[in-house]
């Protein structure tokens, strides 16, 4: 039957394809992950009024974000083929599509970070600091868990982007199942693995929206 | 304990300076339960903020237990924070932890190893009367259980003053009584100092030592709570004592009763301590040909003895109505003819 109804279709590949979609998926949002929360903190604590307060710091992060959020990904993927290929060794493969999808995703996240962090209570800041709290302590004692919520319900928006990020990598040679749904599918004019291919990044995309959510249900205690 | 020496505080605005604490010198003693009160915007906030060193005096000293607040930094200043406890008007609680894990938090912060760190939470859950709610999350707790969550909290490191920043503002006024309750309990039984902010006149009748009335950055007035009642000197002062003696209604009630009564004199009489449980009345009427009619009365309970107030309307001979006044006087008594109709 599977046959019959998707001729073109090669499983194998299929299952190669959403095996690099969940990779690139997965390490890209780890590193997001990190690099935008450090962003996003930075952000938060050089803004006016806060502990390190600095404007100069705070407008250089800034702009490095609000640049970055700005370049279109089709776009941000041929301007780093120099810095991928210095970092990876090739412009190829799932790898390659690493740096572009985290530098394209963690300005983004990190707006997130900071806006969750901008959402605290400003007296429980300023209670830690009563109680003679160390930034450190302030920062995963009080910012981090007091936010965290926010910052899961973030990623998972992250995450679902970079799922579309991927597809969009894959055209240019990153492999995965936009690689696949692209070169073979579209190209080739075998919808049936076009349909597969969307499908399946469908699923992925609605399991990481369950997983967030419920996540975010499960540690929201207010 | 505390001693604050010229202290001023300005905020730099592009609107211009803003003096929050202005030339302000103050002594507060060991022990002691020392209440400020003044408006919002009459710099109050900033004032306990000077004492923990989350504000800097701009100049001036704040010496908390001999230490400079002013200048400590770092390390030093994270410690003497250890040891002066705070709460709030709005709690500021941990909304991701536990009552247990919001009490443990400045335990935390001071190095306590665990297994201790357990005991003292223990140790203050039954302090503030909160034990079978360790488990809860501050979401699922009432205002006054969030605050003696604060207050457990505050008093975790065994500190030797405790500031509250309108602790009982967002309370009702029964949760109020209890709070307040629970801070004079905790001043006698660990010899606290606690030095309180508030706009309401009920909660430093109800607990302080001596007040301090604040207004555009300034202490105008600062005395025993029982002698500031008795006599208060500035207008600001009065109209905060006129918020305990004298309900809302009480001017609109002799505006009516002068107008029905156009005759005669209504007097305030103020009584303090002893001389509020001598019978006035009856020897007034005993001795001087006069009607007595009683308008209004409220007898307030300070921490260190009574305080009363009655309107009275007389009504009568001018002159008698003046030797009245004057036998009043001579009775500790304080008179004051609020209006004649002549």
């Amino acid at each position: 039957m599977w046959t019959e109804l998707f001729p073109n279709v090669i499983w194998e590949k299929i299952w190669e394809a959403t095996i690099e979609t969940l990779y690139m998926t997965g390490v890209s949002v780890i590193a997001t992950f990190i690099l935008g929360t450090i962003l996003g903190l930075l952000l938060f604590l050089t803004s006016k009024g806060n502990i390190w307060e600095n404007r100069l710091i705070n407008a250089v992060i800034a702009s490095f974000v609000n640049i970055f959020r700005s370049i279109p990904f089709i776009i941000l993927i041929i301007l780093l083929i120099p810095f991928t290929n210095l970092m990876v060794g090739t412009i190829l493969g799932a790898n390659a599509a690493l740096p572009a999808l985290i530098i394209g995703a963690a300005p983004f996240y990190a707006r997130m970070v900071e806006i969750a962090l901008r959402e605290i209570d400003k007296g429980v800041i300023e209670a830690a600091k009563a109680m003679g709290a160390k930034t450190t302590t302030i920062i995963f004692k009080v910012l981090i868990p007091e936010s965290l919520p926010a910052l899961v319900s973030g990623i998972t928006v992250t995450a679902i982007a970079l799922v579309g990020y991927t597809a969009m990598a894959g055209v240019v040679g990153a492999g995965g199942l936009g690689n696949l749904a692209y070169l073979e599918g579209f190209q080739r004019n075998h919808n049936d693995v076009t349909f597969v291919a969307t499908v399946l990044i469908l699923i992925i995309v609605f399991v990481i929206q369950f997983v967030g959510d419920f996540v975010t249900s499960k540690i929201d205690k207010r | 304990m505390i001693t604050l020496s010229n202290v001023t505080k300005i905020y730099k605005a592009k609107s211009g300076n803003v003096t929050a604490v202005d030339n302000i010198s103050l002594q507060i003693q060991e022990g002691e339960i020392f209440g400020i009160i003044g408006y919002s915007g009459a710099g109050k906030s900033s004032l306990i903020r000077l004492l923990n060193g989350l504000e800097k005096p701009t100049s001036g000293k704040v010496l908390v237990s001999g230490r400079d607040m002013g200048a400590i930094k770092g390390k030093e200043l994270r410690q003497a924070r250890q040891e002066i406890g705070m709460i709030f008007q709005h709690f500021n609680l941990l909304w991701s932890r536990t009552v247990r894990e919001n009490i443990a938090f400045p335990l935390e912060i001071a190095g306590v190893p665990k297994e201790e760190r357990m005991k003292r939470v223990d140790e203050l859950i039954q302090l503030v009367g909160l034990e079978g709610r360790e488990n809860a999350y501050p979401s699922q707790l009432s205002g006054g259980q969030k605050q003696r969550v604060g207050i457990a909290r505050a008093l975790a490191n065994n500190p030797k003053v405790l500031l509250c920043d309108e602790a009982t503002s967002a309370l009702d006024p029964q949760t109020t009584d209890a709070i307040l309750d629970l801070l004079v309990d905790i001043n006698r039984r660990l010899g606290l100092t606690i030095v309180l902010i508030t706009h309401e006149m009920h909660v430093i009748r109800k607990i302080c030592d001596r007040v301090a009335v604040m207004e555009n950055g300034k202490i105008v007035e600062l005395g025993e709570v029982l002698q500031v009642f008795r006599k208060p000197q500035q207008p600001i002062t009065k109209r905060f004592v006129q918020q305990v003696t004298e309900p809302e209604e009480t001017k609109e009630t002799i505006e009516h009763l002068l107008n029905k009564y156009p005759n005669g004199k209504v007097v305030q009489l103020t009584f303090v301590g002893e001389a509020a449980e001598q019978p006035l009345i009856t020897n007034l009427i005993r001795q001087f040909d006069l009607n007595i009619n009683i308008l209004q009365g409220k007898i307030s309970q300070t921490h260190h003895g009574s305080y009363g107030v009655l309107f009275v309307h007389m009504d009568g001979d001018e002159a008698e109505i003046d030797r009245a006044i004057d036998y009043i006087r001579q009775q500790q008594v304080e008179a004051e003819v609020m209006a004649g109709v002549d």
